[in-house]
């Protein structure tokens, strides 16, 4: 099956690197779960697609059938990049226990409530520079301008590298990301990054510093220096999950505002919604999917799941099912039933969710505070990233 | 009301100590807890509620008082 050829059956078939999936997957979900909540491809690998919540969140908890040694949406050709500078990929997140739980336990106290508390002030000013960048245009690129400026800022202060290379890495991280279909730029992104931060560990490894790629270099565990991959990896997590999904969250936030008045309007009159106001933009546009493999042949709902198929873990359409969400497919900003699992579900939940919430919220309150009024340009092309992260990636807005 | 969470369940999402901090703590590593012995003063009764729904583990419950 040639990869980009037009999907005629979503249910056996699927791309979700389709561009009609990436630009609006909702109405593919509804349909999936209503005829076959667990789809199946063999484009890219044999891969299963889970649409329902209690299929998305009983998988993610059978870590014994379900790996995340595999986490990628879309395999690098022919294998995963098994990096010999990366023998463990990045944990925890590419991780089973035991060696999950503890590289988990090096990260959490990172992005704990207390510590991100901290890193809110820096947000702030980082967004408010933003705006006053470009208000006196009247318009401007909220995904490129704001949205993919904001968590990368932050994921380099708390990693101890400097801030003004944050379009560099940005670049490294989508080469990883979003350009699923292009191995070599995939690779090329992952190089880069990986030399990046072997560089700057062997400078920490002398000199250490009170960031965290110093912790993690000079950090034991029982009395045991932890190896220098290990660490390595650790810290390229951190920028790769802290970068493409917040930044995805906040511009899909901006995008359903500028396209629903009235929540807008709403968000700005009662700013005291925000906090659940971010759950449930969090909800219904989660942009965060991530794969799982199996480890054994199973059958799982009916479904002959071999060892080595992976498992796309659907969290976003999760999200939308009608069975756990009234109106599942409307946004009710202050939803007051919401056990959304954007940030996943089990012992993978997000280490840094607490962060990206507080990214999320900071970067709305300030652009609502400043721009209260604003809409999508007029033809100006809305375009969609996806596959592993789904947001806008150019999100022109108008608001003089 | 009395209410408890379940240690083994909680994976740190936060949801609860997010809508009612006055009932819940939240430790360095994510885990949530009640504070105190779990006693919900009347006042905050619906919120506790509003916790126990919008947890995504299902690691909070409420307990014969």
């Amino acid at each position: 099956m040639p990869r980009r050829a037009p999907v005629a059956d979503w249910a056996r078939d699927f791309d979700v690197l389709a561009p009609e999936y990436v630009d609006e997957p909702f109405g593919i979900w509804e349909a999936l779960r209503a005829t076959c909540p667990i789809a199946h491809t063999d484009r890219r690998g044999s891969n299963w697609l889970p649409t329902r919540y209690d299929d998305v969140t009983a998988i993610a908890h059978d870590i014994e059938h379900f790996s995340s040694r595999k986490i990628a949406v879309i395999p690098l050709e022919g294998a995963e990049p098994d990096d010999p500078l990366l023998p463990y990929g990045l944990p925890p997140i590419s991780a089973d226990p035991p060696l999950h739980t503890w590289t988990r336990r090096l990260l959490l106290p990172w992005f704990s409530h207390r510590r991100v508390e901290g890193y809110e002030q820096l947000t702030r000013d980082l967004c408010t520079g933003l705006i006053a960048g470009f208000i006196d245009q009247g318009r401007a690129d909220a995904a490129a301008g704001y949205a993919q400026q904001i968590p990368v800022r932050v994921i380099a202060h708390i990693l101890g590298v400097p801030a003004d290379l944050s379009d560099t890495f940005t670049g490294w991280v989508r080469d990883t990301l979003e350009f699923a279909d292009d191995p070599e730029r995939r690779r090329r992104g992952s190089d880069a990054l990986i030399s990046y931060f072997s560089a700057e560990a062997d400078r920490r490894q002398a000199i250490p510093g009170d960031d965290l790629l110093s912790e993690l270099l000079h950090a034991e565990v029982d009395g045991v220096p932890i190896e220098r991959s290990i660490a390595l990896g650790a810290a390229a997590l951190v920028l790769i999950a802290g970068i493409d999904t917040t930044w995805s969250a906040i511009g899909s936030s901006l995008w359903h505002l500028a396209t629903h008045e009235e929540d807008r309007r709403r968000l700005v009159a009662e700013p005291q919604l925000m906090a659940l106001a971010v759950e449930e933009l969090l909800r219904a546009y989660s942009p965060v999917t991530m794969a799982r493999v199996v480890t054994e042949d199973i059958e799982y709902e009916g479904c002959p799941m071999k060892a080595g198929d992976k498992v796309l873990m659907n969290f976003p359409a999760a999200n939308r099912d009608p069975e756990v969400f009234e109106s599942a497919d409307r946004v009710i900003l202050d939803r007051a039933h919401n056990r959304h699992v954007a940030f996943g579900s089990g012992i993978h939940r997000c280490a840094g969710s607490n962060l990206a919430r507080m990214e999320l919220r900071i970067a709305l309150e300030e652009w609502l505070a400043a721009i209260p009024e604003f809409r999508l340009a007029d033809g100006g092309d809305v375009t969609w990233a996806g596959g592993q992260v789904r947001g806008p990636r150019t999100l022109p807005l108008v608001f003089s | 009301m009395k209410i408890r969470v379940d240690a083994a369940k909680c994976q740190g999402h936060a949801r609860c100590y997010g809508l009612v901090p006055e009932l819940f703590d939240v430790d360095d590593y994510g885990l949530s807890s009640v504070i105190g012995d779990g006693t919900v003063p009347v006042e905050l009764e619906e919120r506790a509620k509003l916790a126990i729904a919008n947890c995504p583990e299902y690691a909070i419950e409420e307990i014969a008082g």
